[in-house]
């Protein structure tokens, strides 16, 4: 037992001596072994603090578990002397509103289950929801008198079409170059490096320069989407928004994904045409192919078709990337740590969607060929 | 009574523009000790300053004698261990649950085991009337109690003095005479020395020992001295106005309404 207890059980009702210092570097010491050491008939334990010399709250704390120690045993404790401030700490614990059964409880399985499966329902009319609202507010500002300052929509286009200009251009040329790299180690096998060309080109437009761009528009716009609009919800601006008569998603949401979407085709062409530069580059490097060449035998093999095609694709990643992290946003709770969720959620939920969109329109290109 | 932090010639600023000049006043230990005045006249600055987040720009605030920012950035985060701060809003982590909060300064501060920590934690959550509420994420609570749970965190390490910016802010006034009534009871039981910013009259009546006015026109401060005596003697009229919360427009010629 610690050296600051002692515990006498010869006289007629045991007593419990306190001394020495109670401070947080001696700890706290286990009630456990105080309250087995006592007889099962004992009713009452009295408790001399007298010789306690310095104290802080681990007294109390002690104090406070060995009450309730006793408490299931139905012993009484009777403290005095105490210190007079801790006197008045166990009263004020004492007299403290009993707070009724707070403990929260765990749901079972079969519960967490069905919650799981209709917050996913839940999700699915949230998205119907929201692009519900984004339509209706798009056409208000088409046909009515339009309330969303056009600078706000023009500030959001700036964002995501302009500054995302050189992420794209870095990422685009070297995914190009690395298609023509790999192009040419493999055509080589068969003599035919000269098609790395077509391969670049198709690449590009059917496929990588969409994509890139999508990815890059999650990774940047839509985790900002999510951060911005979380942050503004856990500030109760959304909540001074919609008091003041302003719907969220006419002010926060349609100008965001307008903007994402009018800029994502043009990024993708971009993208496109950073990608061949890249293509080109390699071929120079490598092959010691003139761009001259490299772009006429590309020209033999891709269409303006595939062109159009990645540009369709990159209007679909706009709007799923705009609509994740706008939703994210709108749905985030009120702490800083929702935030971050959400806006982790807004950038994962965008790029599997990107991928699903991605296969799903690669599909019906194919079978509707000839279609565009 | 010694004091426990005293400020010399203070003065604030945020770049050039100067918050509060020729700051002079002492905290003694025990004091419950109130910092008052109009709306931005730089309290929680002075707060920021006190408790060593910010740097002055000319003058000294002395913890126990020791010049705080004469100190190695170890030494002072070491003093700072001394402090407890309640923030306006509470500043929870919102990640932790409140027994998570009040836990990691003990955890790794202090050489207590789990037993210990866990056994400290649970007094300091049923000092605030939170017993029970360990396991509750600081979102699922309600202002008052965030208050409260900010309050048991910033006593874990059981600090000398305990900062208290605008601990009514936002409490109805129920609420915040419990929280009055707790402050008061703390202070004679533990002995901790409370410094609160506030602008709420009821609250500095009821539990301040010692008060500053800081004022914003002139920016120095007016007037120190127990809040009751300086009702009645403050030298300035707007200390006195501002205590009895009369009035302005018939003397004070910057608030004066255009007739």
């Amino acid at each position: 037992m610690d050296e600051r207890l002692r515990i006498d059980t010869s006289s007629l009702s045991p007593t419990l001596f306190l001394s020495g210092q109670w401070g947080q570097a001696q700890g706290i010491p286990d009630t456990q072994s105080i309250i087995s050491s006592l007889q099962a008939d004992c009713k009452v334990l009295a408790l001399d603090g007298s010789g306690i010399a310095h104290w802080d709250t681990t007294l109390a704390a002690f104090l406070k578990s060995l009450e309730r120690g006793l408490q299931e045993k139905g012993i009484k404790l009777v403290a005095d002397p105490l210190p007079k401030g801790v006197q008045r700490l166990m009263s004020l614990i004492r007299n403290a509103k009993p707070t009724v059964n707070v403990a929260k409880e765990r749901p079972n399985v079969a519960v967490r289950i069905g919650g799981w499966g209709y917050g996913v329902f839940e999700r699915m009319v949230a998205w119907l929801w929201l692009a519900g609202m984004c339509f209706s507010a798009l056409l208000k500002l088409l046909f009515q008198k339009q309330r969303v300052p056009l600078i706000d929509i023009l500030d959001q286009i700036v964002e995501c079409g302009p500054r995302a200009l050189g992420i794209v251009t870095l990422l685009s040329f070297l995914i190009g170059g690395i298609l023509a790299f790999v192009g040419v180690v493999q055509l080589r096998i068969f003599g035919a490096e000269i098609y790395m060309a077509d391969l670049v080109g198709m690449g590009m437009l059917l496929e990588m320069g969409a994509l890139m761009t999508g990815i890059i528009m999650a990774g940047r716009a839509g985790a900002s989407f999510a951060a911005a609009i979380g942050t503004m919800q856990t500030n109760e601006e959304v909540d001074a928004l919609q008091t003041l008569g302003f719907d969220p998603v006419e002010f926060l949401v349609m100008p965001r994904v307008l903007a994402l979407t009018l800029m994502a085709p043009l990024l993708v062409l971009y993208a496109d045409l950073m990608g061949i530069l890249g293509g080109a580059a390699v071929a120079w490097g490598m092959l010691d192919l003139s761009p001259p060449s490299f772009f006429s035998e590309m020209a033999s093999a891709v269409h303006i078709s595939d062109a159009v095609k990645g540009l369709i694709k990159g209007i679909a990643f706009g709007l799923v990337v705009s609509f994740a992290g706008c939703l994210r946003g709108i749905e985030c709770g009120r702490s800083a740590q929702a935030v971050g969720q959400a806006t982790t959620s807004a950038v994962v939920t965008s790029i599997v969607l990107i991928v699903l969109a991605d296969a799903f329109i690669t599909v019906l290109y194919f079978v509707y060929d000839g279609m565009i | 009574m010694e004091a426990q932090v005293s400020i010399r010639d203070l003065t604030m600023a945020y770049g050039e523009r100067v918050i509060q000049k020729d700051l002079n006043f002492e905290i003694k230990k025990g004091d419950r000790f109130i910092i008052m005045g109009d709306s931005g006249c730089g309290k929680s600055t002075l707060l920021k300053h006190i408790i060593g987040l910010k740097r002055p720009a000319r003058g000294q605030v002395l913890f126990r004698g020791d010049d705080v920012w004469a100190l190695s950035d170890e030494q002072r985060q070491g003093l700072c261990r001394n402090f407890g701060v309640l923030y306006q809003s509470g500043a929870l982590w919102s990640s932790m649950t409140l027994a998570q909060n009040i836990a990691l300064p003990i955890s790794q501060y202090t050489g207590l085991s789990d037993r210990e920590t866990g056994e400290l934690v649970d007094l300091k959550l049923s000092l605030v009337g939170l017993d029970g509420f360990g396991s509750f994420y600081p979102s699922e609570i309600s202002g008052g109690m965030k208050k409260r749970a900010g309050l048991a965190r910033a006593m874990a390490l059981d600090p000398q003095v305990l900062f208290l910016d605008e601990p009514s802010a936002g409490l109805d006034p129920l609420s915040s005479r419990l929280l009055d009534e707790l402050i008061l009871e703390l202070n004679e039981s533990l002995g901790v020395t409370f410094v609160i910013v506030t602008h709420e009259l009821a609250s500095i009546f009821a539990i301040g020992s010692d008060a500053i006015f800081l004022d914003s026109d002139t920016k120095t401060m007016l007037d120190k001295g127990p809040p009751q005596w300086m009702a009645k003697h403050a030298q300035s009229d707007k200390v006195r106005r501002f205590l009895s919360r009369s009035d302005p427009s018939k003397t004070d010629p910057h608030l004066t309404h255009e007739k």
